[in-house]
């Protein structure tokens, strides 16, 4: 019988059966960041406790720091605190930090792909439950809380009961103007926001190989969207010519044993799934969320939902998002007017995505009624869409071209939305007051979707400019 | 640290499914170095657009000690700081319908049971406290069992997490610091850590 990637990377870094009953799990890279980590390094304090593994740790700012002016000290105090708390534990305990100046700041799951740190077999924390994104490569990476971060750095390892694994298949090609962001909407809209719970999410099928690796990224970014705490892909050719070469990627001398040993770590082809779950890649279509959790979407040519057309047991939650949204139900989700546009987070801030949205945006403006942000995800996203020169046609359409960070997606930062204002946007939460605004409303979309939607002043499926270049 | 066994006192019902993090405390209650008074923001922003009726500003369950929830409490970011501003709003078990894998872990290592009842039971248990707000209520973790006045109901809780509470051993660290050479021996076989 086969295994899935999953099992053999749990078998390989499991230490030992705790008396609990949960297994002690060796963590092969852990993410720092400023704003889960300050207690934690306060509780080794307080418990004499040091960090063995300093070298399989690394830290970065991303949550607080402001995308306009970065000089320090920052105007917000709390954020300057947290920021220098970061400097300061990362020194106390010998944690590298890319921190804010450094070539290699930007958001945590950004940089550790595009520095090669992440890397196919490993096992990878992080206090931010977004680190499932990480799983693109064949890592099994999952989000934790504060007190977990302290036992990682105290000991290097967690302890967790094993997840089962579902595998979701999708089969085909995606269409034209059809985004790996679609796909993971999708997915969120047929399998639930709690259908995850207890699973990691293995993705596989045609239409999931022939994703880049951003592409992948944003996909396994979302699982924890759907309540599985872990999402990955096989690693395979994609995977490793993304990796060649990079700063902390293996050497070239090491390269093929490495490769061999990535190859040996993907699930078999007889690997037994605990679920299995096929879509097909042609029938998914743009997709935008009308409500206040991201399986809350319809097909940009679909409608809002009336609460009448959703079972009884869904229908308390959909009128409480309508009446949030401001929708009355059944009306098309085309045409919603939106107040700003964001372009950027972990899930679509890549340079992928930055190229995406310049196509669209290429010899067109941002209506004048709509406030437009375009954020890299990192400071090299940033460099490398600045020598294509992405900025000029970001600023020429009338998008603030900003530094490196988690900007909009969940207002820790100067950027946020202003009261009941609509953001069409590339982030991965529609919560309520997620953007920063308790009443401010976020509608999920792509990169592209949401340049159209920034051009055209609302929502519009993007197919309808591209095709008017022919570029579909 | 000490085992827990059995939380007693009275309930707080708060209903609906798919309660975020970002909505038990909003992020910019993050933005500090401690987790210090978090509980006085606990649902600020649900508080203030419900103006007075949320079930957190009611002063009928002011000195609650149990929440009653639904499906999926607790999803979306991974802050800590959300069990943390309950615990420290006073709530010392959680009952509900389900959790998100990722609070579920960050609750237990603050000594703050997370049980699992039946859909009916949740609401039932709901209906009781609503109509009677001083209503005794218990959570037994020996005997899995969620009471409230007369009526009990039974609950779930995965077993090494129940052991966890009954043995004092909930604060997970010391039991992961106990076989150093054993981690070090794991590190050692993996290739990626020598270098393939």
């Amino acid at each position: 019988m086969g295994r899935t990637l999953f099992s053999k990377v749990w078998d390989s870094h499991a230490v030992r059966r705790l008396p609990t009953g949960q297994t002690q799990l060796f963590v092969g890279l852990h993410l720092v960041h400023e704003v889960t980590s300050p207690q934690a390094f306060d509780m080794l304090r307080l418990r004499g406790l040091g960090v063995p593994f300093p070298e399989r740790t690394v830290a970065t700012v991303d949550h607080i720091v402001p995308t306009d002016a970065q000089e320090r000290p920052f105007a917000d105090p709390m954020a300057e605190e947290m920021l220098s708390a970061l400097e300061r534990n990362c020194r106390d305990f010998g944690i590298p930090l890319h921190g804010l100046g450094s070539e290699a700041q930007g958001i945590v799951h950004v940089i550790g792909p595009e520095l090669g740190l992440t890397q196919p077999g490993m096992t990878i924390a992080c206090g931010d439950s977004h680190t499932s994104t990480h799983g693109a490569f064949g890592a099994v990476a999952l989000g934790i809380g504060t007190s977990q971060v302290r036992d990682v750095l105290a000991s290097q390892c967690l302890a967790l009961e094993p997840l089962k694994v579902r595998r979701v298949a999708v089969e085909g090609r995606l269409r034209p103007g059809v985004t790996a962001k679609d796909v993971a909407l999708e997915v969120l809209r047929r399998l639930g926001v709690k259908g995850g719970a207890g699973y990691a999410y293995e993705y596989g099928g045609s239409a999931v190989r022939a994703l880049s690796m951003d592409e992948r990224m944003t996909l396994c970014n979302m699982a924890i969207e759907g309540g599985a705490r872990v999402g990955y892909v096989n690693p395979d050719e994609t995977t490793f010519a993304y990796l060649s070469g990079r700063r902390f990627a293996p050497s070239v001398a090491a390269w093929d044993r490495a490769v061999a040993w990535w190859r040996s770590i993907a699930s078999d082809p007889d690997a037994p799934y605990d679920d299995d779950v096929v879509l097909a890649a042609a029938e998914v279509e743009p997709n935008v969320t009308w409500g206040i959790n991201p399986g809350q979407s319809t097909a940009v040519g679909g409608r809002v939902p009336r609460p009448v057309d959703v079972p009884a047991e869904e229908r308390a939650g959909v009128e409480e998002a309508l009446a949030y949204m401001g929708f009355s139900g059944g009306e098309p989700i085309a045409g919603t007017r939106i107040d700003v546009a964001f372009i950027g987070s972990c899930t679509n801030g890549r340079l992928s995505d930055l190229r995406a949205a310049a196509d669209v945006l290429r010899g067109r403006r941002v209506a004048p009624h709509v406030r437009a942000l375009a954020v890299p995800g990192s400071v090299a996203v940033k460099a490398a869409a600045e020598r294509e020169g992405l900025d000029e046609v970001f600023r020429a359409a009338g998008f603030e071209w900003r530094h490196a960070g988690c900007s909009m997606c969940l207002a820790m930062n100067p950027d946020r939305l202003e009261g009941r204002q609509v953001c069409a946007s590339t982030s991965n939460r529609n919560f309520k007051g997620r953007q920063g605004s308790p009443t401010g409303r976020t509608l999920l979309m792509s990169p592209a979707m949401v340049a159209a939607a920034a051009v055209e002043g609302a929502v519009v499926d993007v197919r309808t400019l591209l095709s008017t270049e022919g570029q579909v | 640290m000490s085992s827990i066994v059995r939380v007693a006192g009275t309930a707080l019902p708060l209903r609906g499914d798919d309660i975020d993090t970002d909505r038990i405390i909003p992020a910019r209650f993050l933005k500090a170095v401690t987790f210090e008074g978090l509980g006085a923001h606990a649902f600020e922003d649900d508080r203030r657009a419900l103006r007075g009726t949320h079930p957190f500003e009611r002063p009928e369950h002011a000195a609650a000690s149990i929440l009653l929830v639904n499906r999926n409490f607790g999803c979306g970011s991974s802050r800590e700081h959300a069990p943390q501003a309950l615990v420290r709003r006073g709530i010392r078990a959680i009952v509900g319908e389900g959790y998100s894998e990722i609070f579920f872990g960050n609750a237990v290592a603050l000594g703050l049971p997370c049980v699992t009842v039946a859909h009916g039971d949740a609401l039932a248990l709901q209906e009781i406290v609503e109509s009677a707000p001083g209503t005794p209520c218990s959570v037994d973790l020996e005997t899995l069992s969620v009471s409230a006045g007369e009526r009990t109901f039974a609950c779930s809780l995965p077993e090494a997490t129940r052991q966890a509470f009954l043995s004092d051993g909930w604060d997970g660290l010391n039991a992961l610091l106990q076989r150093p050479e054993e981690v070090r021996a794991v590190a050692e076989r993996l290739p990626y850590v020598t270098g393939f």
